[in-house]
This record gives structure tokens, sequence and C-alpha cells, in this order.
């Protein structure tokens, strides 16, 4: 398997001989149908022992956590519309001449610093998914006699991306700080609540890709499954992703729209 | 679950039945409370809304009785000017958000969805309960406002800035909008959760060969809604949290500056109060079409399957409710004519609210196709189904009135608007949820509904929903302002009163006549009769599900010829050797 190609059902040994692709107009494979040919979804999807199968599994969280995305999407873009509509609202005084009450805010230079760690973060999440993908596509290889299984470890990667998701939020901490004394919290100029209000939104967020990430660290605990285990770190990372790059198009709309 | 649950009796066996399930404390605790089984939910789902709506009912109530008689004592207590406002504002708000939302949406799909499509599971389970909780929570949220210091909120449910941001501008917008707010964002969260859950189960779990244009209109409506609520509820979320930094950590979002409210200079500066009509009309219009897709699709399905005939341009319905959602995003500004707004910014708006009078109109004639020529069966659901073309016509034809500019800047803010909501997003919606409880009732409880009370409940209904709303129409017309608490004295409102003491008396009976409906449901869960299996000889999975390891075959609204002595063939029959030439006729 190359590198960055995707985790397919067949990844997993159980489910290897039943996958089929899915049809254009259906809802996805379906095991239990091996013959039939028709263009639907599927009711049941399950293995014999009556759980969803690998791929169903991984295509329905993939969809809700992209769903989810659509929606906070949709979140920031009502805020940041809102922040560009109201950088450039005019107010009219009484003596019939407009004025714009918004002053530039000098982002503290910490926040590139933070860009770069939570840039870093989406490469060693990344790293972590494809390491337990590798893991689960050579699990079966491990119960043939005499070959033994390189450790592909993951939980190092885990931990990196977590310690820089801590690190990054810490970083937004101390931002907020440093612009005390400038904005007075969200009271100040319109630019600093917003900068409060779009970096905060952003941090709640990004906590819960965080508590997802402390899950999958913790999956052990909890007995879970490395097929379960796969699935939780696949859909976090794309979580991840999104938070980096939702964090890019706050930054970029708060440097650079003027 | 497994697939053989589709073939037993439905679930739910309240009342006699009920001795068969677990007796242990616990097992029932997760059966009927915190279940994950979305027939579970989404009878929590109806009667979260039922109770919300009860509330809704008895606000207006309040509502009719102070408009025609300010200074009525009712138990000794009389209403206060700001109190009638918290009584728009609270009626608006639970009948909104959560009769309008969750009733046709969350609690008919939830447990009809998954039947519909042949899916013996939800996507997600258990936040599909947590959705439900948060919308309960939501809703106990709310009421408490009535209770806190000053009591519920006054400024409307539309909430406009600069009012609703400062506290000190009324009783009720200290704590009790804040409440609000609160609540609010808690639905929002769990409305998405549920729309994800409704759409995931939708694109994955149907059953085999149940292709998009087989899929029950139902299915159609409940999918593209759950879409709008998506991104519609986010955006509500983002103006609610905007609005609360404004009351609390001193931002300046939505208030100018120099602003003096009773009698305080308030030292907010530079904000845009219009910023939150735009946020907020950005939710609020695609929510009336998250209260009205469901209820079309619901009518579309009844309509075909008690007129005995196919849906009348299937594909055209689901490409008009797909069109519908897809405008609604559009027109969010035709809220806001008198606002100020750029004149070509308001044609703009204009136009597009024209524009969704096509696919509405295309719907509006296929429901009438598809009642064309066709064997009439004219039963409780089937009243209510023609009920809401009939309030949607009627409720429908003021929208390309109210959407010109021109008009609309004397019709803004007066009883003709209150007409033409009520009409087309309060009674259509309501008839359409009446309709789908009257027809989905025997699949739920295994008993019928009265069929006499019903017809009953539905002439009072139908003909008071008219006789309270079109003379609405008069009113605003002659000028008649909404939301002012006491106007009795004003000359030119003065001479309206006896209209207004008709609407207010025909919206008593209006409100009597669901006394009938709550017996009727009430006495059926328990002592109705037993109902045969698909008692309504309808097509689709619910009420025949698919045969263990078949594939659906058919379109979903196969009705006419002769199939054995019935006129319809369901949607889980399966397309045999000998009558091969059947395949042709699909819808």
């Amino acid at each position: 398997m190359r590198w960055g190609e995707k985790p397919r059902g067949a990844a997993l040994p159980d489910s290897v001989r039943e996958e089929r692709e899915p049809r254009l107009r259906g809802g996805g494979t379906n095991d239990r149908f091996p013959s039939g040919d028709f263009g639907g979804g599927d009711d049941s999807g399950s293995n014999e022992d009556g759980r969803l199968s690998y791929r169903d599994r991984l295509m329905r969280f993939r969809l809700g956590v992209g769903l989810g995305m659509i929606s906070i999407l949709m979140l920031f873009v009502a805020l940041s519309s809102a922040y560009l509509i109201r950088q450039h609202s005019m107010v009219m005084t009484g003596h019939g001449n407009g004025v714009v009450h918004w002053q530039k805010l000098h982002l503290p230079p910490l926040l590139i610093f933070n860009t770069v760690l939570l840039l870093i973060s989406s490469v060693t999440i990344e790293m972590a998914r494809r390491r337990l993908v590798q893991r689960a596509l050579l699990a079966p290889l491990a119960d043939i006699p005499g070959i033994r299984q390189e450790r592909l470890r993951t939980l190092p990667w885990l931990v990196l991306t977590l310690t820089l998701g801590i690190g990054f939020l810490a970083g937004q901490v101390i931002a907020w700080k440093s612009l005390q004394p400038q904005s007075a919290f969200a009271a100040g100029d319109a630019s600093s609540s917003f900068f409060y209000l779009l970096t905060g939104a952003h941090a709640i967020h990004l906590s819960v890709g965080l508590l997802a990430l402390f899950f999958a660290l913790f999956s052990d605990l909890f007995s879970w499954r490395l097929e379960t285990r796969c699935l939780v770190v696949d859909v976090t990372s794309w979580y991840w992703h999104f938070m980096a790059v939702l964090w890019i198009y706050i930054y970029g709309i708060m440097r650079f729209s003027s | 679950m497994t697939n053989s649950d589709s073939v037993k009796p439905p679930l739910i066996a309240i009342g006699a039945a009920s001795a068969v399930v677990s007796n242990d404390a616990a097992g029932l605790l997760r059966r009927y409370i915190f279940s994950s089984d979305p027939k579970i939910v989404g009878l929590q789902y109806f009667f979260l809304a039922l109770a919300a709506a009860l509330v809704g009912i008895l606000l207006s109530l309040l509502m009719r009785i102070h408009i025609i008689w300010p200074t009525a004592k009712i138990f000794g207590i009389g209403i206060a000017p700001e109190s009638y406002l918290a009584l728009v504002t609270m009626h608006a708000t639970f009948m909104v958000f959560f009769v309008l939302t969750l009733a046709p949406q969350n609690a008919f799909g939830n447990y009809f969805l998954p039947l519909q499509i042949g899916a013996q599971r939800m996507a997600f389970p258990g936040l599909n309960m947590a959705s439900f909780w948060l919308a309960f929570l939501s809703f106990l949220i709310m009421l408490a406002a009535f209770f806190v210091e000053g009591g519920a909120p006054i400024s409307g449910w539309t909430h406009y800035a600069p009012l609703s941001a400062v506290p000190g501008a009324g009783p009720g917008q200290g704590l009790g909008l804040d409440l609000w707010l609160v609540s609010i964002a808690i639905f929002c969260v769990g409305s998405g959760i549920a729309a994800v859950n409704f759409i995931v189960t939708t694109v994955r779990f149907r059953a085999p060969g149940m292709t998009w244009m087989r899929l029950p209109l139902p299915c159609w409506a409940w999918f593209v809604t759950a879409f709008l609520i998506l991104s519609a509820f986010s955006v509500l979320l983002a103006a609610a949290a905007m609005l609360f930094m404004d009351r609390h950590f001193g931002s300046s979002f939505f208030e100018p500056s120099g602003l003096v409210i009773a009698g305080q200079l308030v030292r907010h500066q530079g904000g845009s109060p219009l910023l939150w009509q735009h946020l907020f009309w950005f939710f609020g219009h695609p929510e009336v079409y998250i209260a009205i897709l469901p209820g079309m699709g619901i009518t579309s399905h009844l309509l075909s399957t008690f007129a005995r005939r196919p849906v009348f341009g299937y594909r055209a319905m689901v490409y008009a409710t797909i069109a519908i959602g897809v405008l609604g995003f559009g027109i969010w500004g035709h809220h806001m004519f008198t606002s100020g707004m750029n004149p070509h910014a308001a044609f703009a708006f204009s136009n597009l609210t024209l524009a969704i009078g096509v696919p509405s109109a295309v719907k509006t004639f296929n429901w009438l196709g598809t009642l064309w020529g066709g064997r009439l069966r004219f039963t409780t659901p089937m009243l209510f189904s023609i009920g809401f073309v009939s309030l949607f016509i009627t409720g429908g034809l003021t929208g390309p009135i109210l959407a010109q500019p021109t008009l609309d800047t004397y019709l803004h803010d007066t009883y003709f608007v209150v007409a033409h909501l009520h009409l087309i997003m309060g009674m259509a919606a309501v008839f359409a949820i009446f309709a789908a409880t009257y027809f989905w009732f025997p699949r739920i409880f295994s008993r019928t509904m009265s069929e006499k009370l019903g017809r009953i409940h539905f002439w009072f209904t139908f003909l008071g929903a008219y006789a309270t709303f079109v003379p609405m129409h008069l009113l605003g017309m002659a000028g008649h302002p909404r939301r002012y608490a006491q106007l009795t004295e004003v000359n030119y409102v003065h001479k309206l009163l006896p209209l207004q003491i008709f609407i207010s008396i025909a919206a008593f009976v209006t409100m009597a006549a669901q006394i009938l409906f709550l017996i009727n449901l009430f006495w059926s869960i328990f002592r109705g009769n037993r109902s045969n299996p698909n008692l309504w000889e309808a097509t689709t999975l619910e009420w025949e599900p698919l045969p263990a390891g078949a594939e659906v075959q058919r379109g979903a609204y196969e009705f006419g010829g002769n199939h054995n002595g019935k006129d319809f063939v369901p949607q889980a029959g399966l397309i045999s050797r000998e009558n091969k030439d059947e395949v042709g006729r699909k819808t």
C-alpha cells in the first residue's frame, strides 16, 4: 500500500471478500446480498456477527463529520461576513457625514507561531492516521508464523498532535492576554470584539477535536477494537485538518481584510 | 436490531399490551425514556411538540382576550402591556421552534424515515437521543424564562437590536432574554445533530433497491429540510452568540453610538442594528421552509394514498422541493424592505421571492393533478391534507403581494403579515401535522383514532382557521399595526374592534376544537379500535416491510389497476415472472 492511500474496507481481513464498490444511485455496499444487482442503499450492512462492516461504519462516520463541518462552516461564514460588513459599515452622525467605527487591530505576532503549531499538528495527525491504517492492513500477517510484524507506532504521533493542539490553545490564551491593554477584552473596538469572537469560537471547536484525540489516545482503556480506533483517528484527523483550514481562513480575514 | 423486527407488530404498545415489556425499572427507563430507538425518540419529540403547542395556544388565548378586552382580569390578574409583548414573543417562540420545527421533521421523521426507506436503524442512535434531550432541555429553559425576575422577554421572537441588546430596555429583557438565548443556542445544537443523523441515514441506510427516485416524498422533504436546518441554525447560533456578547461582554456588534434607552446613555458605539436583522433573517427565512417542507412531503404522500393515484409529477415534486430549499436561502431580505435597504437590493430580493412562487406553484398544481380523476377517500387524514392545500394556496397568494417592496412598505408590520404567515406557515404546517397524526396513528399504536371526532375536529379547525385569519387581512389593509398591546383607544383602530372581536371568538372556537383532538388522541391510544395492518391500503414500507433479503423494485406510489382485487401494489411487492409486464408501469 502506498502512503496516502485511503483506508478501504478491504484493509480489514474479515470484510475483504464482501467489499464492493458503491454504486452510483445507491447508499453503499451490502454484504448480505453479494449476488444481487441493485442500486440502493443497505439497511443492515452487517457482517455475520451483526456489526456493520468497517467500510460502512467509516463512510457513515465520515459523512457525519463532513456534515458537521458544513454546519460549523456556516457558523464561521456568518461570523466572518458579519466581520466584513461591520468593518465597512458607516454610521451617519447628526451632521450628515459618515463615520466608520473601526480601528484596525494589531494582531499579536504570536499568532503566526500558533498557526505554524496548528499546521504541524495537522501533519502529525495525518502520520498517526496512516500508521494506524498500515497497522490494520498488516494485522493479518501477524497470524502467519515466522513473520514478525514491524511495530508501527501510532501513539507518539497522537501524543505529539495532542501536545501541539494544547500548545496552540495555550498560545491563543497568551495572545488574548497580550491584547488586553490594547482592547479591554471584547468591550473595546469592534475589531477586537470580533477577534475574541472568531478566535474563541474556533478554540471551542478545536477543543472538541482535542477531546476526540483524548478518546483516541486512551482507547486502550475502553478496550476498543483496532477497527474502532482506526475510525476514531480517521474522522478526528479529518476534523483536525478542517480546524487548521478554518484557522487559516479566520486568520487571513483578520490579517488581510482592510 | 435485526431484520425480523420489521415484521412484528409495532414495538410501541402502550396500554393493554404494555405488560409484555420488561417490568424492570431500569429496563423501562432505557426503553421508553433514555431510548435511542428512533421510534421512541420520534414519539418523545411528538409529545414535546404537543406540550409546546398547548403552551403556545394558551398564550394566544390570553393575547386574543387582551386585544378585545385590555382591562380584563383573568383570575384577578390583568395583562400589563409589557406582558402582552411577552405573550407575543413566547407564543411565536414555542410555536416556531418547538412545534413547527420539531413536530413535522423530528417527530414524524424519526419514526418514519427509517421505516419508509427500509432502514432498521438510524445512523447515529446515541446522537439522536442526545438531540432530543437537548431539545427537551432547551424547552425547560425556555419555560423557565416565564418565572425569573422580569418574566419572559418582550422583544418579539425576532429580538431586533438594539433594544434586545440592552438588559435595561424593559422587563424580561434581563435574565428572561438571557434564558431565551441560551435555550435557543442549545436548540440549535440539538437540531444540527438531528439533521446530521437524518442525512447520513438517508444516504447510507436505504434498503437495497431504494433508489433516490423511489423514495417516498416525505423522505425527500426530510432530507432537504435536514440540510436547511444544518445551514440555517448555525447562523442563528452565531447571531445569538454575538447578541449574548453585546449584552454581557460589552461588545458593540449591534448597538449604534449615542443610544439612549430608558433615560440612560448606552455606552456601546458604532454597531449596526441591521446586522442583527440580516443574520436573524438569514436563519429566519429558511426556518419557514423548515416548517413547511416536511408538511409538503407528507401532504403529497397522503393525497396520493387517498386519491388512489400515483403522485402527479413525482420528479417535479422532488426538484421543486430542492429548488424551494435552495431559493429559501436567497430571500431573507424581503423581511427588511422597510429597513432603509438599497432599492436595488430590495429589487433583487423581491424577484427571488417571487421566483420561489414557481416551485411552490409546481407543487400546488401537482397536488391538484394527483387529486384530479382520483377515487377520493375522504378520511380524516385526507381532509386535513386537502385542508393543507387549501390553506397553502390562500396563504401563498398573499406572498407575492408582500414580496413587492412598494406594497410591503404599506403592509409591513400590520395584521396583513400576521394573517399571511399564520395561514401559510402556521396553519398549513399544523394541518400537515394533524394529517400525519391521523394517518400514522394506527401504525404507531396499532389502534385507530375516531373518524367521527376527527371529522368534527377537521371542520371546526378548517373553518376556524379561515374565520380567524382571513379577517386579519382586512385589519392589515385598514392599517392596524401588529405587536401593540392596547390600541382600542386609537380612533381608526377603534372602528376595527368588531372585527377583532369576531376574530377572537373564531379563535376561541378553534382552540376549543383542539380539545376534541386531545380527547381523540389520548382516548384512542388506550381505548381505540384495534386497527388492521395497513388499514389505509398504503404502499410504502412502514405498512408492509420488505421481506428479508429482498430488494425494492418499485416506486413508492403504485396505485390504480387491479392486482388480486386491490388497487395498489406495495413498494415491498416483488416483480414476479408472471407479471413482468408490470415493470413498465413504474411511476
